[in-house]
């Protein structure tokens, strides 16, 4: 921490490319201000989609790039949209995108296209992407927009990955697909069904959401 | 009679939240009163019942792959599916637009009372998850129609449910982390697992 810039990802040394400011920009979503475990955004999908590790770190990364390019261009044109219709045209940017991830996954990664299935597109209503658009997009420039959507795309990454690690650990006993019981030997562990369904990701949700807000002293009224 | 069935299997055992995690934000969010919750969940049983099956109606005459031959032989090979994201959510987007000109002009209490969360339907993932499991499972118009009010009543009852237990709640000690959130997040656990029972029927 010798100069102002700090060596966090890219090496540009201008002025103000990472200074205080805008580290808390990606920090602040991964812990304090977290999209899932704080501001309630984005539920659907990282319950949905984490069952196994694999499928979930997918997800993950199509989140990001639609979170991130998303809030690049509303931020791009945050200037020519009437406040009226800002919705509708939010939602056509976040809509292309999220046909643009479908295509590619269709095109590189067709099993796994077929198993997040409807929940490629369900990208779309995804509450943290339009929410970063309206809280964060639409006042910003195009610079901090990136670094926005980026910590809230991360932030949402481990979450998501946390809840997939335990859920397929007791659900499957397996991580990323490699049967760490059978490995260890311990072939007779008793796979966890509800840990399969939904009812277990709701539990595992709610014990991690527990165990963060405790870290961080956060307490809602 | 298998229509009511679609629609019995789509309120109860295959329940938007409990089953697909469907609409959790808003389901989430307004369940904090019953009032406000009842308002919402029939803002979106009417909105689920009227876009699933007009999007069964561009999905099978505009969308589908083939789906333009009405147009004539130029068109029979078109496949404009990759559209389907965009040209859903355009249609659900507007329906609520028109719901929203409805609550504000007949009930204006209401309409204070659900606030940003009636634009937010919009992006309430039960109604765009409605559309996509409607063509996943080609069902005939009639069909999706059940199905869409289907899904729309077992998401009403789940979110009249939950507010009703956490009006209850707040009268109870709850952990400091667990409040709010960690604790609604557990009771829709154990929600869904009541609503497991319902796997049992055979439809």
């Amino acid at each position: 921490m010798s100069t102002e810039t700090a060596e966090v990802k890219e090496k540009k040394p201008a002025e103000a490319l990472f200074s205080k400011r805008r580290r808390r920009i990606v920090s602040d979503p991964l812990n304090e201000d977290n999209p899932i475990t704080v501001q309630v955004l984005g539920i659907c999908s990282a319950l949905a989609i984490t069952i196994k590790m694999e499928p979930t770190l997918v997800m993950s990364i199509a989140v990001i790039a639609v979170v991130v390019f998303s809030n690049l261009f509303i931020s791009l044109i945050r200037d020519l949209i009437p406040g009226r219709v800002r919705i509708i045209v939010q939602l056509a940017v976040i809509a292309t995108l999220v046909t643009l991830v479908s295509e590619v996954l269709k095109a590189y990664y067709f099993d796994m296209y077929k198993v997040l299935g409807a929940f490629v597109g369900l990208i779309i209503t995804n509450c943290i992407v339009m929410g970063r658009l309206e809280a964060f997009a639409m006042a910003n420039k195009p610079y901090d927009s990136i670094l926005d959507g980026l910590g809230s795309g991360f932030g949402y990454a481990w979450i998501i990955l946390v809840v997939a690690f335990f859920r397929e650990l007791f659900g499957s006993g397996s991580i990323m697909n490699f049967k760490v019981f059978d490995a260890i030997g311990w072939e007779s562990f008793p796979t966890n069904g509800l840990m399969v369904d939904s009812i277990g990701a709701f539990m595992v949700l709610g014990i991690l959401i527990w165990v963060q807000r405790a870290k961080t002293g956060y307490v809602e009224h | 009679m298998e229509i009511f069935n679609i629609a019995l299997k789509a309120t109860f055992i295959d329940n938007m939240v409990f089953a697909y995690f469907l609409g959790m934000c808003s389901f989430l969010a307004v369940s904090k009163k019953v009032s406000t919750a009842f308002g919402l969940g029939m803002a979106v049983i009417f909105v689920l019942t009227i876009t699933v099956p007009v999007n069964w109606l561009l999905q099978e005459y505009v969308l589908k792959e083939g789906a333009l031959a009405w147009l004539g032989e130029d068109f029979a090979t078109v496949d404009l599916t990759f559209l389907q994201f965009i040209m859903f959510i355009a249609v659900i987007a507007s329906m609520v637009q028109l719901v929203e000109m409805v609550i504000e002009k007949f009930s204006p209490a209401l309409y204070g009372s659900l606030g940003i969360f009636l634009p937010l339907i919009a992006v309430n993932c039960a109604i765009l998850g409605a559309s996509l499991f409607m063509v996943q499972r080609d069902y005939t118009i009639g069909q999706a129609t059940a199905y869409g009010f289907g899904s729309g009543f077992g998401w009403f009852l789940a979110i009249i449910a939950l507010a009703a237990i956490r009006e209850k709640l707040k009268y109870s000690n709850v952990p400091d982390g667990l409040k709010g959130l960690g604790i609604t997040m557990l009771i829709t656990g154990l929600m869904g697992l009541a609503f497991k029972s319902f796997i049992g029927i055979a439809l």
